[in-house]
């Protein structure tokens, strides 16, 4: 299969017009030495071919059309309504690029301002961009602003807070001169009284996330609060769904506020694309890295979209750009506007309610199962752990066959964590899902079964 | 006109989700005081029928290569085959999550692991990571490398060399690493100045980035030389693949001498661009670098594929997850559509198009750089400048002849630039069109050059205040 569109006519006058005799004069300056070789590739698929091997390759995956998930720890099943898809894949969005042609993007401009608008309501933020890469990135990316911006070099991070999402921040800020201090927590939180002793006058930044990686709410009141003493600024990571409830990052003092999007419209795909949101307070509005769409007027005056704060950035700025983020994660931001738009107001408290209720509920009904202990008491939105005593592997298979995936093995995280399961519980999980899961723990609850613990790579 | 859904009201009840089993006032009773929220944000409520007509209404302002001829330089705007979406939207790639087992997403893996050997036969690199999300994000990939590689020779470099036509994610990416960014000069032939890239290499240097092709089109024929000359000092040799559609089959960076490599799926493999992303940015290495690549790595055993964590060596993880698995995928079924020979004519007819379009223009334009070209050249509109018309005016009037313009004021060493770039999927008779619009605006310039100034005229707003956007930022919707 190929996309090409010249005819052999069209290449042969073609190189008439350019007077090449042949292809190979165009590239004639590339040294013989680097042309002896053939691509090892295997022959091309016509698109039938290819449909049907690659659908081949899709069920050997187990997806979450078939099972039942209660696998969270970052992305979640979700419900996504039809219209997200039909409107966000039409062309006009989804093979156009970034817009710096402003009056021949008009319409991802305004989308891109409708989504910040979106995000910052949602956050009770100033100031959004217009995506990162992810959550993980966006919170790297937050701690480096808040070196930037304070001149210190201490980050805290509560080790509650998502294990992959430190390592991503270890990662950004390796060839720095920074130091990053992970805090311990108790009964599944950040004890604001241990965060007290590691606070000091080179502290730049105190990270919290909330709900954590655990699913428990952190006491971000009172960590902002100890964190503004201290002249540091606040970096919250926050779930978005769980603000259609939750009291949002804006209203309990953070600095920067960021998350991981894919909950706000976009499919599993196995971790990625998603995008990151990133907001800050007007105050760090200069600093805020990455590409952001204005309000402004035409020649005539009427109302026109562009990319504007360009002076923070990498193609204009070079070396001295606030980030080198260049791509950003645009149509799956878009995502996120449209469905933010379809949930209105009304709707977005609704999910998040449903997401509570279930997870709730389940959890409730777990603790009913002998061998079933309580992981942490402190508030939960849509995702908790409990301890239940038994081999991860076979409890697996008990679930696979209840047609369930997941949940999240916590010790593949924390190994000082046995027996701790992450549930993560959506408005997508029904009764009769809970039903098999019941049956599934309740089988399996008590002493290990004898079977040989699968290895799975945790990182 | 332009209304914000914002501005825009109708029924929402959200009837796509289903009734919550308590009422809703004894949930909320549930949630401790001092973790609620007090004020409901104010996201706007539309039917879904009005929110499907603003955002149907929206794609209309924009142009895009499935409905324009997209020949912006450096961008690689070619048709993105629309089986690629309706792949990576199948349930089994779409909705599987991250963190299920192995065992359960053996075939995502055995495209992931499969996808690393293409891309290391198609560049002639030992291994690759999937993990980066986007060309900048390899390029901190690639350079966090460079530092591990000298750290773990005990060796401190202090600097990276990056010619003057380089892309600014370059010089951002390597400040970002803490290195001091050295420029190298460009030839008077629009190559890289051996002799001045030879008089800044020392001990100190850690890494040369460059593109081949260059920034301007042209092949770095000295390649082989400059990767002798940078690896004298211990320095190590980055490949920016933003330029790699020119090449595939025709040569690959590993037999150049270059040590690192990424490539950008969105440009060369076929990644729909989103209008600004998501795009994905693997990078390749040589096999002494593999030990540095960003953790889990997917190797195969006994026929099955799974995650390696054990790296004592490598960077660390760049991203949450695996990489941007959705683009991936859409590659990896490119490749597989095209095979060897589909590539193979896809730098062909890239190249082809791009000398063919130089060739029919040089009539109008000045060429800084003449010869062949690669994949995309620059001209330079300082003839027409001195009529008083810019590459920016052209640029807008190309707009209301329903061409997107190229890329303008880049690369940053040519007056007046305009990177033109067709891509291997548009047909002569697209292009001849297109020469066509531009000699007509020629016409203009000389001619009515206000028509020009005064572009455009057809698109949905004229040309845009910039300058009050950046002065008096409105960055969101206040009521």
């Amino acid at each position: 299969m190929q996309y090409i569109s010249n005819t052999e006519q069209d290449k042969k006058e073609m190189l008439g017009a350019i007077g090449a005799g042949s292809f190979e004069a165009l590239i004639a300056k590339v040294p013989r030495a680097l042309r002896n070789f053939k691509l090892g590739l295997p022959a091309g698929l016509s698109e039938l071919e290819l449909m049907r091997e690659l659908e081949g390759l899709s069920r050997q995956n187990k997806h979450s059309n078939d099972y039942a998930s209660y696998l969270g720890g970052g992305n979640y099943d979700h419900f996504i309504p039809a219209v997200v898809n039909a409107l966000a894949h039409r062309g006009e969005f989804i093979t156009s690029y970034t817009p710096y042609q402003g009056e021949a993007s008009q319409g991802t401009l305004q989308s891109i301002y409708e989504y910040q608008s979106l995000i910052c309501e949602l956050t009770a933020m100033d100031v959004s961009n217009a995506s990162m890469y992810d959550g993980a990135s966006s919170l790297a990316e937050a701690a480096l602003l808040a070196l930037r911006a304070t001149g210190r070099r201490r980050i805290l991070v509560p080790a509650t807070t998502h294990p992959e999402y430190r390592q991503v921040m270890r990662t950004y800020l390796s060839c720095l001169d920074a130091e990053i201090i992970e805090l311990p927590f108790s009964n599944g939180a950040t004890d604001p009284g241990v965060l007290k002793k590691f606070l000091n006058a080179d502290t730049a930044a105190v990270v919290a996330q909330s709900p954590n990686f655990f699913g428990v709410l952190e006491d971000m009141r009172s960590i902002s609060d100890l964190c503004h003493n201290a002249g540091a600024l606040f970096i919250a990571s926050v779930n978005p769904i769980s603000l259609g409830i939750l009291e949002p990052p804006g209203e309990y003092g953070a600095d920067i506020a960021v998350g991981e999007g894919q909950p706000l419209g976009n499919p599993l795909s196995f971790g990625g694309p998603h995008f990151g949101f990133f907001t800050v307070k007007e105050a760090l509005l200069r600093k805020i890295p990455g590409r952001i769409a204005g309000l402004t007027v035409d020649r005539t005056g009427r109302r026109a979209f562009v990319l504007t704060l360009q002076a923070r950035e990498q193609h204009i700025r070079r070396e001295k750009a606030t980030s080198n983020i260049c791509t950003n994660h645009s149509l799956c931001a878009l995502k996120g506007a449209i469905y933010l738009t379809l949930l209105g107001r009304e709707g977005l408290k609704k999910l998040a309610l449903l997401n509570f209720q279930n997870a709730h509920r389940a959890r409730e009904r777990l603790l009913k199962i002998k061998g079933v202990r309580v992981f942490s008491d402190g508030p939960f939105f849509n995702e908790f752990a409990l301890h239940i005593k038994k081999n991860p592997a076979a409890f697996r298979a008990d679930l696979l066959r209840e047609k369930i995936l997941g949940p999240l093995t916590l010790s593949e995280f924390y190994p000082d964590l046995p027996d701790g399961f992450l549930f993560a519980v959506t408005e997508n999980r029904t009764r009769w899902d809970e039903d098999r899961l019941t049956r599934a723990v309740g089988e399996t609850a008590g002493p290990a079964a004898k079977k040989e613990p699968r290895v799975r790579a945790h990182f | 006109m332009s209304e914000l859904i914002f501005e825009k009201h109708s029924r929402n009840d959200a009837s796509w989700l289903p009734s919550l089993e308590m009422p809703e006032a004894a949930l909320l009773g549930q949630i401790p005081q001092t973790h609620r929220r007090k004020m409901a944000p104010a996201i706007p409520s539309l039917s879904e029928l009005d929110v499907v007509r603003h955002f149907t209404n929206l794609s209309k302002k924009n142009f895009s290569v499935d409905s324009h001829f997209y020949p912006l330089g450096s961008c690689t705007m070619k048709y993105n085959p629309k089986s690629l979406d309706a792949i990576a939207g199948l349930a089994g790639f779409s909705q599987i999550h991250p963190y299920q087992d192995e065992a359960d997403a053996q075939g995502a893996l055995r495209v992931l692991f499969e996808m690393q050997a293409f891309l290391s036969e198609i560049t002639g690199m030992a291994e690759f990571t999937l993990q980066p999300a986007a060309g900048a994000h390899g390029e901190l990939c690639g350079l966090l490398i460079v530092g591990a590689y000298h750290r773990s020779k005990k060796e401190k470099k202090t600097k990276v060399l990056i010619p003057d036509s380089a892309h600014g994610t370059n010089p951002a990416t390597a400040a970002l690493c803490g290195y001091e960014v050295v420029q190298v000069r460009t030839s008077a032939k629009g190559h890289v100045d051996v002799a001045d890239l030879k008089a800044k290499l020392g001990d100190d240097v850690a890494c040369f980035m460059m593109t081949n092709p260059n920034t301007l089109g042209l092949f770095e024929e000295d390649i082989l030389e400059i990767a002798r000359a940078v690896h004298a000092v211990d320095g190590l040799v980055y490949y920016d693949g933003a330029n790699m559609n020119a090449l595939l089959g025709i040569c690959r960076p590993g037999d150049m001498g270059f040590d690192i490599v990424h490539l950008n799926l969105h440009k060369t493999f076929a990644v729909p661009h989103g209008s600004g992303g998501p795009g994905s940015g693997p990078v390749g290495v040589r096999k002494e670098l593999i030990g540095f690549l960003p953790s889990p790595r997917i190797l195969k055993k006994d026929g099955g594929f799974f995650f390696e964590k054990n790296a004592p060596q490598s960077i660390g993880k760049l991203r949450s997850f695996y990489g941007n698995f959705g683009a991936i995928i859409r590659s990896y079924a490119y490749i597989r559509a095209l095979g060897r020979e589909g590539l193979e004519a896809v730098s062909e007819n890239a190249i082809l198009n791009a000398n063919y379009l130089k060739t029919r223009l040089k009539e109008i334009f000045d060429v800084p750089y003449d010869g062949f070209c690669m994949h995309e050249f620059v001209l330079s509109a300082r003839r027409q400048k001195m009529k008083g018309v810019k590459a920016l005016d052209i640029a807008k009037r190309l707009l209301d002849y329903g061409v997107h313009a190229p890329t303008v004021y880049f690369p940053l060493i040519v007056e007046e630039a305009m990177m033109i770039e067709p891509t291997e999927t548009e047909s002569k008779e697209t292009l001849d069109e297109f020469v066509r619009v531009l000699f007509q605006i020629q016409k203009e310039i000389d001619e009515e050059p206000q028509k020009v100034l005064d572009a455009p005229s057809t698109t949905p707003v004229s040309r845009i205040d910039e300058v009050r956007a950046a002065r008096e930022p409105n960055l969101r919707f206040r009521r």
